[in-house]
């Protein structure tokens, strides 16, 4: 379970928001919506520990997770609005390196089947990333989702440049994971397709 | 969290970055050409006296040397800053000052070793030989992974900042001259037969010291450097 109690943020001498207090079940996905420049990425770079809170904390199952520090880390899976992946290398040595990196490494045969998963062909596995469009690096980077066994997943627009048919092939995922008792964050502007059930909806005022 | 998962940590991250090493060999390749020219000019401008040479052939090198690591340091962290692979980095389930450290072994075996294997071959261009040849080898070995060391707490502290190729070197410069003294300073003792002993003890101390507080204080900057 992962909640928030009290939370608030500034980022310069703006406000972003103050006494924030949400709690996600295991099972459900917390859809963290509002307009741009709301604070949305910053809460979860605060749910991440990336970002510290100006007040109030975070607690993963009851601790608080600045105690927690890199156990924490070991429950959670974070993908910003940035990829992660490196131009130079090809989509399987990316994966496999950012794998190895979280300390879940994988071998080449699970990269590779995890990138056929969100459907990017043979064909690409083996080209520099920096030839492959933004959706195709974005899916390069999304691919850990079925490598991933952390209970935590916390997502910063992951749909971002994909096309419909790898948006309801993450969503999918999503509730794969959900399924087995997980537990998801999204920052997001599109409506997820999931069961109403597992849904839970946060608006930033901003 | 186990061992074997924080060996994998560290080797994926010394693997990775050796490997975009070869693949942007070029880098590499310019920051070797860079050492061979900067002490190249100083035979055409001080004049071709053995004697003068030789005695400037310490002094040269690891001047040379240091602002070698210098050019190489904006490859450090930067890249990783830009493209997200840092925010991952930081949390990893591994203590990130471990993984400082294997990022700056990889940076050492980029830019670092390529200066120590070359020296002799450049000490031969000033004059050097036997003994002083050899100290000189060995005090690039002992200080180069040192500079790499300081050089990455200078690196992490300017992620992010406008103009951070002219602050990093007016933070780091000061930094390394306990490790240029004692380095150049190694191999004149031994040119002038009194050995080079105690300064290369005085450069593995430093070796040491900086093992021990620049992946630390370099986890720091980088948290920040996120904030």
């Amino acid at each position: 379970m992962l909640q928030a109690v009290g939370l608030s943020c500034r980022r310069g001498e703006r406000r972003l928001f103050s006494d924030l207090n949400v709690k996600v079940e295991r099972g459900k996905l917390l859809a963290v919506v509002g307009e741009n420049g709301s604070g949305k990425t910053s809460l979860l770079r605060i749910f991440s520990s990336l970002l510290p809170p100006e007040d109030g904390s975070v607690r993963w199952e009851g601790q608080d997770i600045h105690q927690l520090k890199e156990l924490y880390s070991g429950h959670l899976m974070y993908l910003g609005h940035l990829n992660g992946i490196k131009d130079d290398l090809t989509a399987v040595e990316n994966l496999m390196s950012s794998m190895a990196l979280a300390g879940e490494p994988c071998s080449e045969r699970g990269a590779k089947e995890a990138l056929e998963a969100i459907g990017l062909k043979r064909l690409v596995h083996r080209l520099p990333s920096k030839v492959l469009s933004q959706g195709q690096k974005r899916r390069v980077a999304l691919a850990r989702l079925w490598l991933s066994t952390r209970p935590l997943w916390l997502l910063d627009e992951p749909f971002t440049s994909l096309d419909t048919a790898s948006t309801a092939v993450v969503t999918q995922r999503l509730h794969a994971h959900l399924q087995r008792e997980g537990l998801v964050v999204v920052v997001t502007h599109q409506e997820i397709a999931l069961p109403a059930e597992r849904l839970q909806q946060l608006r930033l005022a901003g | 969290m186990s061992h074997s998962s924080m060996w994998d940590s560290i080797s994926g991250i010394i693997r990775r970055d050796l490997l975009l090493a070869m693949r942007r060999w070029s880098d590499a390749a310019m920051s070797v050409f860079f050492l061979v020219i900067v002490v190249s000019l100083f035979p055409l401008g001080v004049g071709p006296e053995p004697a003068v040479l030789r005695t400037i052939a310490p002094g040269v090198l690891w001047v040379a040397a240091l602002l070698t690591c210098l050019l190489s340091l904006s490859r450090v962290f930067t890249p990783d800053y830009l493209d997200g692979v840092l925010e991952q980095m930081v949390l990893v389930p591994q203590p990130l000052s471990l993984l400082v450290l294997g990022k700056v072994l990889a940076h050492w075996v980029i830019s670092g070793l390529p200066v120590v294997l070359l020296s002799p071959l450049l000490g031969l261009q000033f004059g050097l030989e036997g003994e002083a040849l050899g100290v000189l080898v060995l005090s690039l070995l002992l200080g180069t992974p040192t500079l790499s060391m300081i050089g990455a707490i200078g690196a992490a502290l300017v992620l992010g900042v406008r103009g951070s190729g002219l602050l990093v070197a007016l933070l780091v410069l000061p930094l390394y001259v306990p490790v240029l003294i004692f380095g150049a300073g190694a191999v004149t003792s031994s040119m002038a037969g009194i050995g080079g002993e105690a300064n290369l003890s005085l450069l593995g101390a430093c070796l040491v010291l900086s093992l021990f507080l620049a992946p630390w204080a370099t986890a720091a900057a980088l948290r920040i450097a996120l904030e």
